[in-house]
């Protein structure tokens, strides 16, 4: 009660002073959720930074001797061991690890080739614009396992991409799988956003004065597109540590011997657990992932509700 | 207005060739027919290699060897599979029957569903029902639908076998094994877990589009006419709100149908139930070229289909469009 009844002193004292930014803050501050995601996920981070320390065993170790494996939940294995007698916990911090490098680095690589796109295709309209939507509408379209499969497959056997891809079960080529998916997402995103801004009065202001379409997307369309641009970054991200789980659960991830063990190499091994009933094994992998995958969406969620009002004031 | 549809059947075709031999060639270059059919079969003839890639249309010039296929696919000149020289159409056509079953129950279960508490959220904007429902929704979207597969059969599969002595919910297949003929109560069971899964994703997506067109609609000047003639507040959210804001979410229900199948698949896998899915991932591990193509034809139908009946209902539902 106190805090709400400072916060809207507080308001109302600077209510002429505020930028933009500052309001879409505080927008994003008033959205409970994604300020404890946003903690939790802070927190997942440094555990994640000081695996070394954090965890209590390294990600290939056994907790004990022989025998060893399918330990429940006790003090020298607090989630338990998997079916050679490695811990669950340590191998869960390596695993986020893994996964949030996976997320964030195909995210930047897509929301970047997608703005880029997007951006073009809106301003300039056209033939382009049109094949474009032609081409993310059908792959959009298509039921999401099965290009990505196919895709992973292709880019796999196309010998001259096999610098940059590297391997086909290791984490730089699912990085690049998914930015190759993600840029769709983010393009139809930032297009939509162009599409609306380029009928403000500015753009005709600077068009007016001889500014060059470079010079226009650089300076003003590409800025003002930010929000959504961010919301995009968090999606992609989500669907890039989802999307990784599901390929490693189907046995097409990234190999989980040499440090790529994965959230999803982690999960899919839940599959086998289920049935012989070791619940940790199944429980703690799942749920790690719903609580990365619902920080990150309620993130997203408060990112578009604050960016979202700023663009209806019409500022 | 039926020009309009002709239009867009005349479209329809070329699109259909046009993805059917980009699907053929992303197919050859991702899963390498002739190899995997010399793996699966090692001590094969040349002539018999010769001969598979005649029938499949495996000619070096893509172009060539894709008309040779479809002339092939169009004469029903159908290629046995590679492992165990099976008839595909046999197998396709029991996974499309099981996977139809599957599909529309857990449409009709998700929609149904995702409707009402739809509904019930935008009737109090911002209450407490409104936040619960908005917020399981969140959560359902968030989840992947394998995880909620595991920790299904884990808890009514499972555990529920420890604590009660029987499994509520069979966790694989369409029937237990041996068993023949047509029973619905046996089906049903079987079937409900693999239903829960996909409907979730349904319910929880529908629920979102419905409150939001819903609240747009409620918003509206002639929702106010309607209360300010004395109609009752039940009549107006049926007549009046409910009928105005399905139309755009029928629009959208057409377009969902890759994420439906998307969900189906992952479904399938995890609950061994023999359908669309599970023939997908076994035939592609096998980089089994006679039984992928056909189900790629039948998806890439089903896309155009679905997305031509969107176009069709959005035109018919505003008449501006057919103009384009």
């Amino acid at each position: 009660m106190h805090g709400s009844i400072q916060g809207f002193a507080l308001s109302n004292k600077t209510e002429t002073s505020l930028t933009p930014r500052q309001m879409a803050f505080r927008r994003f501050v008033s959205h409970r959720a994604a300020v404890i995601s946003c903690v939790i996920l802070g927190l997942l981070t440094l555990l994640v930074i000081f695996a070394p320390f954090t965890a209590r065993y390294g990600v290939n170790e056994s907790v004990q001797v022989p025998p060893n494996s399918f330990l429940t939940p006790r003090a020298n294995a607090w989630l338990g061991t998997d079916d050679i007698g490695r811990d669950l916990y340590s191998r869960l911090i390596y695993g986020v690890r893994v996964s949030l490098i996976i997320g964030l680095f195909s995210a930047l690589i897509s929301v970047t080739i997608g703005s880029v796109v997007g951006a073009i295709a809106g301003f300039r309209g056209g033939k382009f614009d049109d094949i474009m939507m032609r081409v993310t509408d059908l792959f959009l379209a298509f039921p999401f396992l099965v290009t990505l499969l196919i895709v992973r497959n292709v880019l796999g056997a196309i010998s001259w991409v096999q610098p940059i891809t590297g391997e086909m079960n290791s984490v730089r080529f699912i990085i690049l799988l998914f930015s190759i998916f993600g840029w769709m997402g983010v393009a139809r995103i930032v297009r939509g956003q162009v599409l609306s801004l380029k009928e403000r009065e500015y753009i005709e202001a600077a068009r007016a004065v001889g500014a060059s379409r470079r010079y226009i997307i650089r300076r003003h369309l590409l800025p003002n597109s930010i929000g959504p641009i961010m919301v995009a970054l968090t999606f992609s991200v989500v669907g890039a540590i989802t999307g990784e789980s599901t390929l490693a659960f189907f046995g097409y991830g990234p190999q989980a011997g040499d440090g790529a063990t994965s959230l999803g190499n982690l999960v899919g091994a839940a599959k086998g657990a289920v049935q012989t009933g070791f619940w940790w094994l199944a429980v703690f992998p799942c749920l790690m992932l719903v609580i990365i995958a619902l920080s990150v969406n309620f993130i997203g969620d408060a990112l578009r509700d604050a960016t979202d009002t700023q663009l209806d004031r019409g500022i | 207005m039926i020009r309009y549809i002709l239009r867009r059947l005349a479209w329809a075709l070329p699109t259909m060739l046009i993805v059917t031999f980009l699907v053929y060639v992303a197919l050859r270059v991702g899963t390498n027919p002739v190899e995997s059919y010399k793996r699966s079969n090692p001590r094969v003839t040349p002539e018999k290699i010769q001969q598979y890639i005649d029938i499949n249309g495996l000619d070096p010039n893509y172009v060539l060897g894709y008309f040779r296929w479809l002339n092939n696919f169009l004469n029903g000149n159908w290629p046995r599979s590679i492992k165990g020289s099976r008839e595909v159409w046999p197998a396709l056509k029991d996974a499309m029957a099981n996977t139809l079953r599957l599909g529309i129950a857990a449409t009709v279960v998700g929609v149904f569903f995702g409707l009402i508490f739809g509904l019930l959220a935008s009737l109090r904007p911002g209450g407490r029902r409104d936040i619960a429902i908005n917020t399981g929704a969140f959560v359902g979207i968030s989840i992947p639908p394998y995880i909620s597969a595991i920790l299904l059969q884990l808890l009514f599969a499972v555990y529920w076998q420890r604590w009660f002595g029987s499994s509520l919910f069979p966790t694989s297949g369409v029937y237990p094994a041996g068993h023949t003929g047509f029973d619905l109560f046996l089906m049903l069971k079987f079937m409900a877990l693999p239903t829960i899964v996909v409907a979730i994703q349904i319910v929880a997506t529908y629920s979102r589009y419905l409150r939001s067109s819903l609240l747009d609609v409620l918003n509206s000047d002639y929702m106010r006419t309607a209360r300010s003639k004395g109609i009752s507040e039940r009549r107006i959210l049926i007549h009046h709100g409910m009928r105005n804001a399905l139309i755009p979410i029928v629009t959208v229900a057409a377009i969902d149908f890759g994420s439906i199948v998307g969900g189906l698949i992952i479904s399938e896998n995890i609950f061994s139930y023999p359908g669309m899915g599970l023939y997908f991932l076994k035939s592609f591990s096998d980089g089994d070229f006679p039984l992928l193509m056909p189900w790629m034809v039948i998806i890439v139908a089903s896309i155009l289909f679905f997305n031509l009946i969107a176009d069709i209902s959005y035109a018919w539902l505003d008449p501006r469009i057919r103009l384009e």
